[in-house]
């Protein structure tokens, strides 16, 4: 079962190795010819005023969070659907439980206007 | 005969034996033999940017009524070519307010993911890179990597345009991933594996007709996570510019392109492989198996040619909604989608029984979520201006 991980290993390797080729064939062909207004940021022609890293709206963080909650169900839903067939119908019962409580997470975060873009 | 049939097992296992025939000891038989199927699936993913690039251009040129790109020979179809060659002799600039190393991580790590996944992706009975037994698994947590680089690149380069993009990736990568991952839970009920080829010997029955709910849904997710039209906000052109990758240029822009198109050709054959019965074709892998290849590249190209249909049919959405409907629409649905799935693998245990009823089941979900949603619909009519705006924005 572990050697299976072997090839993974080696694609990992090689998929790694993949880009930097592409790169650095691209960095001996290239020209190099930096001036100020080519370094310059981008901003549909306009001078940037300040930095780019700012605060962030914590609206973000919010949708983060609920999605977390449902990851890590995912988590522990996937040896329970591989297993489906051979526990009983208790395992049924488990999920529905296990189901229940994160559709009424949902709609309680629904209801706190959680999942509502401001 | 048996040889031609069996072409691409056969082929593998010779070249194992002319190895072993050299006198290398068993490990580096396994190394040299992993790394040139590593390199062979390379160079397929590789080759999807060459293919479905001309496709992508001539196929939404057709249905906007104009001709496409036609100057390189034969008929536009080597622009691809042409493109790639472009890109690497051209100058690479790197904002000077940029972080220059996260500037430089991103387009290191972005293709990393999207090969990745061809590891597990089955072309045949026995012809996969390697049959992991929690191979959906591996493709949905590798396919998560993606978000990184894309945050990283947002910003690392510093630019208000591309921030704003990385930031909507937060949003809508995540969103989408939860009802993906239970349409996947879905499947992997039916087949009692998490095995791709496993999952594709169990469909005596393509999945798409048995829970055409979870294929559908699946299609939207897998649009979302591969930032196809109409809901690549990510990189809008229209309101970010290009997202996060405004201030990549030359092979570095190559390589969030080639991920694009690797991610696309992946996310088709996933498509195939959990919903349209894998490299099965009506009894066709059995009489042939040396065509199972082409069966999935046939299959995965008619996915890449829907997704294209989508991208020139419907505009795109605003964000807010594009939210909201994976949060209040997908992931309920596909919450009850697979509690109907569990229930219903444990009334029968006959293949046909549970397929004829799962249809029915959701055949039956359709027409409850329509009532409901014509339901909302009326009441947003009924209701006063003021409240109808006040409704929608929730």
């Amino acid at each position: 079962m572990l050697s299976d991980y072997n090839f993974i290993g080696v694609f990992v390797v090689v998929a790694v190795i993949f880009p930097f080729v592409a790169l650095g064939l691209a960095w001996l062909l290239r020209p190099k010819k930096p001036n100020p207004v080519k370094t310059d940021t981008y901003e549909c022609g306009l001078q940037t005023i300040g930095d780019a890293w700012v605060q962030f709206r914590a609206q973000y963080y919010v949708y983060a969070l609920v999605f977390v909650v449902f990851d890590i169900e995912a988590v522990f839903l996937f040896p329970w659907a591989v297993a489906y067939d051979k526990v009983g119908l208790w395992a049924l019962a488990e999920a529905v439980l296990f189901l229940g409580i994160l559709m009424v997470g949902l709609i309680y975060a629904w209801r706190k206007d959680a999942l509502r873009w401001q | 005969m048996d040889f031609i049939l069996n072409l691409w097992v056969e082929l593998g296992a010779w070249a194992q034996g002319v190895l072993a025939g050299w006198g290398l000891p068993e490990w580096a038989v396994n190394l040299v033999s992993d790394i040139v199927g590593v390199l062979i699936l390379l160079i397929i993913g590789v080759m999807a940017v060459l293919i479905f690039t001309p496709m992508e251009r001539k196929v939404i040129a057709r249905m906007q009524d104009r001709p496409g790109p036609n100057r390189v020979w034969p008929y536009g179809l080597l622009q691809a070519l042409a493109d790639a060659i472009k890109m690497l002799t051209k100058e690479d600039v790197t904002p000077r307010n940029a972080d220059r190393a996260l500037h430089m991580l991103a387009p290191l790590i972005v293709a990393i993911p999207a090969l990745l996944v061809y590891a597990v992706l089955p072309w045949g009975p026995n012809v996969i890179g390697k049959d992991l037994n929690v191979g959906i698994l591996f493709i949905v947590a590798i396919g998560a990597i993606h978000v990184l680089s894309v945050i990283i690149a947002g910003w690392g380069s510093n630019n208000k345009f591309a921030l704003l993009g990385a930031f909507r990736v937060v949003n809508q990568l995540l969103a989408y991933e939860i009802p993906m991952i239970l349409c996947i839970l879905a499947v992997v009920i039916f087949a009692g594996t998490m095995s791709t080829q496993g999952i594709v010997e169990a469909q005596t029955v393509p999945y798409f007709v048995v829970m055409p709910v979870a294929g559908l849904i699946f299609l939207v997710c897998a649009l979302a996570e591969a930032n196809r039209s109409p809901v690549d906000l990510i990189e809008a052109d229209s309101e970010v510019v290009a997202g996060y990758m405004v201030e990549y240029s030359g092979m570095k822009f190559a390589m969030f392109f080639i991920a694009e198109y690797v991610n696309m050709f992946a996310v088709s054959i996933v498509i195939s492989t959990l919903f349209l019965g894998g490299y099965k074709f009506f009894g066709l892998e059995d009489l042939a198996p040396v065509l199972t290849p082409f069966i999935v590249f046939a299959k995965a190209v008619f996915v890449v040619f829907c997704m294209l249909w989508f991208r020139a049919t419907f505009p795109r959405l605003r964000f807010d909604h594009l939210i909201g409907f994976a949060w209040k629409f997908l992931v309920p649905l596909s919450l009850v989608n697979l509690l109907l799935g569990a229930l219903i693998v444990k009334l029968t245990d006959s293949v046909w029984g549970q397929a004829g009823l799962m249809l029915a089941a959701n055949i039956i979900l359709v027409g409850i979520t329509i009532l409901i949603l014509s339901r909302v619909a009326r009441d947003l009519r009924d209701a006063p201006a003021l409240k109808t705006i006040a409704a929608v924005e929730r």
